[in-house]
This record gives C-alpha cells, structure tokens and sequence, in this order.
C-alpha cells in the first residue's frame, strides 16, 4: 500500500481513538449509525460473542461515562452497578420507566429521554384513536372490505366530537399537544398532572378519578412510576362509565389490564384505543373481537420524521455532555 | 298537515321517518314494487320530497308529481337533485348546511390520520397476531404536511381550521379566491395538487367538478401524495384512482365516497394505504337528529307559508 494511504488509515485511527466513547447494549434500532460514528465511538458487547455482557463490561466498560440506551430495552441496577464511571445515560423514548432512576439517583447519573421529538407523533396517534372510536373508523372499513354495505345497508352510527369532555392525565409536552389538536375539534379539556400548571388554563383535577367521572375520554400521556401504576383501576374505569372511552399511548402498566379488559368485554366502558400494553407484545385475545377496542403495536413513535427528530437530539444530548453544557432533555427528578 | 304527502326515498334515518309519520302522510318510496306505477298512484297527494345524498329527486320524478312543491333534502349536497327542473316548475329546494359541517370535517382528519398512520391497517396486525413476529414498519408523520383543499367553503374551512391545529400549511382552490383568508390559493387544481402532500376533497359536485381529480390531477399530486375524499365519489374518476393506488402512483387514498354507492372497487380491498367508509360523513347520532329536525322544520315552515330556514332553490 502507499505509504499516504497508510498513513491516511493511521490518522483516522487515531481520529476515531479520540472520539468520545459511548456504551450501546443493544443494536441501534432506528437511528442511523453513519452520523453518529462520525462522532462517538461505540463500545458494542454483543460483538464480543466469547464474552457476556456483564464480562465485557467489567473488561472494558470501566471507564465509560455515557450509555445510550437502546428503546425501552431495560437498563437495570446491575448493569448501572457494573459501570463504575457512568455518569450519563442518553434514552432514546419518551418515557424512561425501564431505566432504574433509584439508581442513577443515588450515583447521580443524568439521564436524558426523548425530549419533545416524538411529541406531535405520539399527539397525532391519541387523536387519530379518538376520530377513529367516535366515528367507527376502523370498525366500517372492516365492514366495507367485507362486501357488506351492498347487502347489509349502511353502518350504525358514530357519535360527534364537538362539545365532548377530555380528560389528559399527564400535560406535558404530549398531552399539551393533544389538548392543542382536540380544542380545534370543538372539545373541551381538562387534565390531571402531578401538579396544578399555572401557566394552563384548563380546569385541574388533583386526581384521576374525579377527571374520570368528569369526563367523556380518558387519554393517558403520563409517565409511568410507582405512584402511576395502575392508577387506572377499577374505579376509574367505573367513574369512567359505559359511554366513556380510554385512549392509553403512556404505558400499558398504567392501567390494570385485567380490569379493563373485563369493563370492555362486559360493556361497562364504552371502548378503548391501545398503543401499550401490561406485556408487550402480548395483547389479551379477548380485545380482538371487539369493534369498539383500536389496538395497535406500540408505534406511536415509529416515522420517520421523529427518528430524525430524535437523532438531532441523541448527538446533541451527547455533545453537551462530552463537553460539559446543559443537558437538552434531561429527565427531571421530582 | 296530516293531509299533506310527503315521499321519503329511502329508510336513510328512522327518527326522521317517525315525525315525518307524525305530522305527514308518508309515503315510503323503497316499500314500492314498481316505483313508476307508485308515484302515479299517489302523484294527487305528494306535495313534497325528502331525499338524501344518494336518493334524490331527479328528473324523472319530478315529471310524475305534479303537486310537487317542496324538496326537503337529508343533505347538504344537491348534485341528486334536478335544481334546474325545480326551477323551472317553481319547486323550492331545501337542504342542511351547517349542521354536518363539524362531522364531515371531523371524518376527513379521521381519514388523514387513519391513512398516514395506518390505524386500520395496525390494528389488523395486531389481531392476526402478527406482532410477536417484529415490530410494524414506520409509518409517516401528519402534523406538518402541507393540506391542499378542494372547495373553501364551509367544510373546507372546518377542515383547515382543524388541520392547523397540527401545524400544517394550508392551501386551495376555489371558484374563486377568498379574501378573508391567509391560506394560499391556487387557481387550478392541478397546481394545487402539485403544491401539497395531502389532497382533500370538499367541494359541491357540479358539472365542473365532476372529475375534477383526474389523471392529470393524481400524477401532480405524485407518489407521496395522499387524496382524501369527503365529497362526492364522482368528483374523482375512480378507476384512475385505483389504478393509480394500485400501481403505487399515489400513497394512499381515504375515501367516504364512491361513484356508485354502495359498490366499491374490489382491487381497493387488499391494500394497507387506503380506508374505506360507506358514506358516512355526517353519520353521528346527534348530527342525524339535527340533520332531520331542519328537514323537518322545512316542510313546516313551507307548509305554513313561513320563510324557508335552509333554502337553496
């Protein structure tokens, strides 16, 4: 070979040596790899084959300070624990419920999620259930693709949006964009957060059984934690009542799962539009069936456009990290 | 009034069959054997017709009732009435706008979003039990996309106001251009449709608009482009369309209506990227019962020699 082009080879090693050095324990799902090699340096124990994880990362991971957490692959105590010099975890979801907060709170670790890159996405599905629940959307094209509108006459009818109560548990940068979206449909919202929001104009309810009793829809865009476990339960879901509808596009765990199947099954919800469940991807059978239930596979995030959102933020989150600015989208601890 | 006929021409809202029962005689035209010999028959007593968006009242049948006074359409599109033979023999024409404008434009974001999101098309997945195999493909972002409306009138203008919401350019053709209105316009649909990513239907059908979406219209609109169809099925020349969706010409197509009802084009059912609705635009419990009390409050007014609420002829 001639001695530049060895040369040449030489210098980009070293270029690379000097990149910064992230953590990845899982392959990259959606985000392009050529932008981000070009920054950082992955260190990828799966590569390893003769090693596990927990091997590889108490050989070579010692003295890694940034992790990019992979989709909601989980990134638990033990691991954290195997990463003496950790001091940054970059999500790559909205929500961070699969990372042991505990954890990196007692080290201090930073963790980042997803910021407002999915917000207008994940919005636009919580609406897109709502349309298509009210006016039977899915439930008609199935009876039309069927070639029964010639022999059975038209489908029975849908219900109006206009005028409808929304109860959003959780008003932050999704549930804000719900609330901005379903307004100009003529409905009227009020909402259930952690805290009352100064700034927000809508009507407060300190607790999501009051909203639900309030309410016509229930829409889920909260994070999940200890406390929102399961907060929809069998109250809710009473106070909720047979014509009210659940929109869930947080976590499936938000809900008890079991008791909103049997409400749906025993008519004693009016319906439901599910982008999470308890065990993904297990989806309880007994939804199938029914016209008044919207299901989908958890991909209220998956376009295009909010990976490249998304990819923006993961590099620019890195580099304010490596060179000690601010955060753009730190998870805050409350 | 109990005297006064009135011919309903088909079972389109049994509230609305019920008051008409009430106050009318009513003659229910879809329990006729032969429809010819049943308008003759009862052609001394029908002094008004309610129709709706596909059964109408043309030609025809206005020639076989000459008492006919009154017109009272379930609708808010007239293109199944003869306007200009119920001008001619001095026939008022009512119909009901406003009432629907909320529904129809709520249907056409439904649409949208079911198509771009593949709503319908995910939850199929799911119930085949096809998500344990992997993950559905990307789908493709709505807020943001630039609308292009056919038709600024009251639905159009329902549709954009909703459409901003999720941050999308507005733009349009019309008959003319509006002054009141910042959304840009377009003098032809062509370059309407070449300026935008998702097309939407929502102007009356005319004998201009009748296939206003064409093949030209469709290859301007290109292979990203979506059309959303809350108009009439003839405002599009349909089997352009599906081979335009068929060949993967177009992105997608949501689609309440159909050029000839309730047919439907069978190479249009395999395919992911298109929903479809059997009309029903203004199909809510409460705009139904809006829709028929102004139908009603028509026939009454006229009846009672008071001014029409919803006149178009």
């Amino acid at each position: 070979m001639a001695s530049s082009a060895v040369e040449k080879m030489g210098t980009e090693q070293q270029k690379e040596e000097e990149l910064p050095v992230v953590l990845l324990l899982h392959p990259l799902l959606f985000l392009t790899k050529g932008e981000l090699l070009k920054k950082f340096r992955f260190l990828m124990p799966w590569e390893a084959k003769s090693m596990s994880t927990h091997e590889f990362l108490t050989t070579h991971a010692q003295s890694v300070r940034a992790l990019l957490s992979v989709g909601i692959f989980p990134v638990d105590s033990e691991t954290i624990r195997s990463l003496p010099s950790l001091q940054c975890i970059v999500g790559t979801s909205a929500g961070v419920d699969h990372i042991d907060l505990a954890e990196c709170r007692r080290r201090g670790i930073s963790v980042t999620n997803a910021g407002t890159a999915f917000s207008e996405d994940v919005a636009d599905l919580a609406v897109g259930f709502f349309l298509d629940l009210l006016r039977r959307v899915s439930s008609t094209d199935r009876y039309v693709r069927r070639g029964l509108w010639p022999l059975n006459g038209d489908y029975p009818l849908g219900f109006k949006l206009g005028g409808k109560r929304v109860g959003i548990v959780g008003l932050g940068s999704i549930g804000s964009e719900i609330a901005k979206r379903l307004e100009a449909f003529g409905c009227s919202i009020s909402y259930n957060s952690r805290r009352k929001k100064p700034s927000v104009s809508f009507p407060y309810y300190s607790n999501v059984y009051d909203l639900a009793a309030d309410s016509d829809v229930l829409i889920l865009s909260c994070a999940l934690t200890e406390e929102t476990f399961h907060m929809v339960n069998k109250d809710v879901l009473s106070a909720l009542g047979k014509e009210g509808i659940i929109i869930n596009v947080g976590r499936g765990a938000l809900i008890d799962e079991k008791e909103l199947v049997r409400c749906l099954v025993q008519g004693e919800i009016g319906g439901a539009g599910l982008d999470v469940f308890e065990k993904e991807p297990d989806v309880p059978k007994e939804l199938f069936a029914l016209d008044n239930v919207i299901l989908s596979p958890h991909r209220a995030v998956l376009t295009p456009e909010s990976f490249d959102a998304l990819q923006e933020l993961v590099i620019g989150n890195l580099e304010a990290f490596f060179s000690n600015k601010p955060l753009l989208s730190p998870v805050k601890d409350e | 009034m109990e005297t006064v006929g009135v011919l309903m021409t088909k079972p389109f809202s049994a509230y609305l069959e019920e008051e008409l029962d009430k106050r009318f005689k009513l003659f229910r035209f879809w329990e006729s054997s032969n429809r010819k010999e049943f308008l003759k028959e009862n052609s001394h007593l029908i002094r008004a017709v309610v129709g709706n968006a596909t059964a109408g009242c043309d030609a025809e049948m206005i020639g076989l009732l000459p008492k006919l006074e009154i017109v009272s359409n379930f609708s808010v599109g007239l293109d199944k009435v003869d306007l200009v033979k119920c001008k001619e023999r001095g026939i008022r024409v009512t119909n009901t706008p406003d009432v629907l404008t909320d529904d129809v434009a709520d249907l056409a974001l439904a649409l949208i979003l079911a198509v771009l999101r593949r709503i319908c098309a995910c939850d199929r997945y799911v119930t085949s039990g096809s998500w344990i195999n992997g993950n559905f493909k990307l789908t493709t972002k709505f807020s943001g996309k630039s609308v292009g409306i056919l038709g600024l009138g009251r639905i159009g203008s329902a549709i954009a106001k909703r459409a901003n919401a999720f941050g999308c350019p507005i733009s349009y053709y019309s008959r003319s251009e509006k002054s009141n209105t910042d959304y840009k316009y377009y003098p032809s649909a062509v370059e309407l449709a070449a300026n935008c990513e998702i097309l939407v239907i929502a102007c009356a059908l005319t004998e201009e608009t009748h296939h206003i979406v064409n093949r030209e219209v469709i290859d301007a609109l290109g292979p990203q482009g979506i059309i959303i169809n809350i108009g009439r099925g003839s405002h599009i020349d349909e089997p352009e369309l599906v081979s335009a969706l068929v060949e993967g010409r177009l992105a997608g197509a949501g689609l309440d209506v159909f050029e000839n009802e309730p047919q439907v084009p069978e190479q249009l059912f395999g395919l992911d990227n298109v929903v479809l609705l059997s009309h029903v635009g203004s199909d809510t419990v409460e705009t139904c019962k809006e829709m028929a009390d102004l139908v009603i409050a028509n026939l009454e007014a006229h009846f009672l020699n008071k001014p029409l609420l919803t006149p178009a002829v």
